[in-house]
């Protein structure tokens, strides 16, 4: 049945009857409760670290007064900031690293056909989805290997995810083979055609892992707990562990020394933002990519 | 020099360049051949190959140590063998019956909870007619899932932990003392709404793929056969889920005694050992803090053992049943 009026929403194909007005309202109300369920507590903490020490102290549901001394108290004392700094240094060289590492091996695996062994080193790859040895043995090993209270332990170990290499190389496989061949008949090595043409095709693939690599280097804690003791080294998410969830006071974070110092509640909240704000700087990128099939086709495959 | 051309795809590589001889000719050279004419091809193989090895393979032999009385002191030649002692000790030990009920009562409020949220979640917003709202709606459901478990930990803190936002209104209506965050009673339920929170958004994207594969031709017969917008749901989308659904529910089962590592590690000196040890804290505590690290691999790698079964049982059932395994 085929109505006439028009609605609102014109996504909706002919053959459907206008949903009831109480399905619609039911609808709305439990997707607006989800919104604010996922959005409000962060941006609560985001307003709250910038709220006046008057409103924080008192605690309020939305701060109307602002300040930024959490912010000058927490790069005055330098902990947090040093924290910043080594998971800057994590994410950006594991990053390319990580980037490098997997697409070369997903080009080697391509063709596992006429490379004797391919098939056998993919195997052995893909079996590593399915097991772990363990954190003690994985600890024995980076102790082993003189990697303990060095930033390569958080890079090294994590270097190529066996899932990423997958997907990357699906992609490479859906390169158009003949502009591969034609590049072949010209004599062109592996490795040309690699930095020439297969990898300047893949930019989309590599721009999805290239963010999911960073996001999982910024976000890393526990190896850091596990093979990091110097404070130093420690990159951000153990800092605000220690300071936020330990309860440990931020050593120098005051604003100046005739001035108390700032609430610990908007120092914490401070902390919690400067440690998410690369993930949302970073997240409109990552978003474009959800819908363009490049992760999903991967899955299925 | 034989030209080869890259695959295409699984099953339809297309053999023009090497001439028509081509397919018996292949097979008569010899492996020694075979391999030479593909040297540059290892080099790019053999790096991410040695890595694997080292970080993936390597690491399993040090689990022998579950059979020794390991200290790091002595190192792995130096420590004595034990035989079974420490799983032996392992099932003699209370706290890793606490660990082990612990972990399988988590596990399974996830399954019942956390796993079906995505999916009922993804019917939700593929019911939604507006493509705008859909899209905005995705932007921020899938959100929580980049943000690590410190920052999840530290905002839900901030939100219904004690003096935080949510124990700030109550404190104004008359009811103070709350907080979510140390209340050992209802922690294994708090651990699966931070799941939910975290994950369920991220999750729809695979049933999203899925919905996106049934023909539209499918709801419109549905539809003209007089099936309204539940049926239509329950007999079109629900049923193109399945496959998906049987697969994420193997994997699922086979990290059964795999729950929220970090999750439960940071949350841990706020609840208490008895809510929140699971056997991967265990063997963090007991081994690397602890010193017992006989014990503490013996643990890690029996779950790693009866995970790895899990997943082959319930790969098998799920065939057997007549559906897709995974493998």
């Amino acid at each position: 049945m085929v109505t006439a009026t028009t609605t609102k929403t014109n996504d909706r194909p002919p053959w459907m009857n206008p949903p009831s007005p109480l399905i619609r309202a039911v609808k709305a109300v439990v997707i607006v409760l989800i919104v604010i369920t996922m959005l409000y507590p962060l941006v609560y903490v985001i307003a709250m670290s910038f709220a006046s020490p008057e409103q924080a102290r008192a605690g309020v549901v939305f701060p109307t007064e602002y300040s930024l001394d959490a912010y000058r108290a927490i790069f005055n004392g330098g902990t947090v900031l040093q924290g910043l700094r080594n998971s800057l240094f994590i994410t950006v060289v594991g990053t390319v690293l990580s980037l490098a590492a997997t697409s070369m091996l997903a080009w080697g695996l391509v063709r596992t056909r006429q490379v004797p062994g391919a098939k056998f080193v993919l195997i052995l790859v893909l079996a590593t989805m399915f097991f772990s040895a363990g954190i003690i043995p994985n600890f024995m090993l980076i102790k082993y290997l003189g990697l303990l209270d060095s930033t390569w332990s958080l890079i090294i170990p994590g270097l190529i995810s066996a899932f990423n290499m997958i997907v990357i190389r699906n992609f490479f496989q859906g390169l158009p083979g003949e502009l591969i061949e034609a590049a072949r008949i010209d004599g062109a090595g592996e490795w040309r055609i690699f930095l020439r043409i297969v990898l300047p095709l893949s930019k989309p693939v590599l721009a999805v892992m290239g963010l999911f690599y960073a996001v999982g280097y910024w976000n890393t804690y526990f190896n850091a707990l596990l093979y990091i003791n110097d404070s130093e080294k420690w990159p951000i998410q153990v800092v605000l562990q220690q300071y936020v969830l330990a309860g440990v006071a931020i050593p120098g974070a005051v604003v100046s020394p005739d001035q108390p110092p700032p609430p610990g509640v908007t120092l914490q909240m401070a902390v919690i933002v400067l440690a998410t704000v690369p993930i949302l700087l970073v997240y409109p990128f990552l978003q474009r990519y959800f819908t363009s099939g490049v992760l999903t086709g991967a899955i299925k495959g | 020099m034989s030209v080869n051309i890259a695959e295409t795809g699984p099953g339809t590589r297309v053999e023009r360049a090497s001439g028509p001889p081509a397919p018996g000719k292949k097979r008569t050279l010899s492996l020694r051949q075979r391999i030479w004419r593909e040297r540059w091809s290892y080099t790019f193989i053999i790096p991410g190959a040695a890595f694997f090895l080292v970080f993936m393979y390597a690491p399993m032999a040090g689990n022998v140590v579950a059979f020794q009385d390991y200290s790091p002191f002595r190192g792995v030649e130096g420590s004595p063998w034990v035989g079974f002692a420490n799983f032996t000790a392992i099932f003699n030990d209370p706290e890793i019956v606490t660990a082990l009920r612990n972990t399988l009562i988590i596990a399974f409020l996830q399954l019942a909870f956390a796993f079906p949220a995505p999916i009922a979640l993804a019917l939700l917003l593929h019911s939604l007619l507006s493509e705008k709202v859909k899209r905005l709606v995705q932007t921020i459901v899938y959100l929580p899932n980049f943000l690590s478990w410190v920052i999840v930990i530290s905002v839900w803190q901030q939100v219904v932990g004690g003096g935080g936002l949510v124990a700030g209104i109550l404190d104004g209506f008359g009811m103070p003392g709350f907080d979510l965050m140390t209340d050992a009673e209802n922690f294994k339920f708090l651990v699966v709404a931070q799941n939910i929170w975290k994950d369920a958004g991220w999750g729809t994207i695979i049933f999203f793929a899925a919905i996106a594969g049934i023909p539209s031709e499918r709801y419109e017969a549905a539809a003209i056969d007089g099936a309204s917008g539940w049926q239509r749901t329950w007999h079109v989308t629900l049923p193109a889920l399945v496959p998906v659904a049987t697969l994420l529910l193997i994997l699922n089962i086979g990290s059964i005694l795999t729950v929220g590592f970090e999750q439960l590690l940071l949350q841990q000196p706020m609840v208490g050992a008895d809510a929140a040890q699971v056997l991967d804290t265990f063997v963090y505590f007991r081994g690397v803090l602890g010193g017992q690290w006989g014990i503490a691999t013996a643990a890690g790698l029996l779950k790693g053992v009866i995970g790895t079964v899990l997943v082959l049982a319930a790969n098998k059932f799920a065939k057997k049943m007549g559906g897709e395994g995974i493998f």
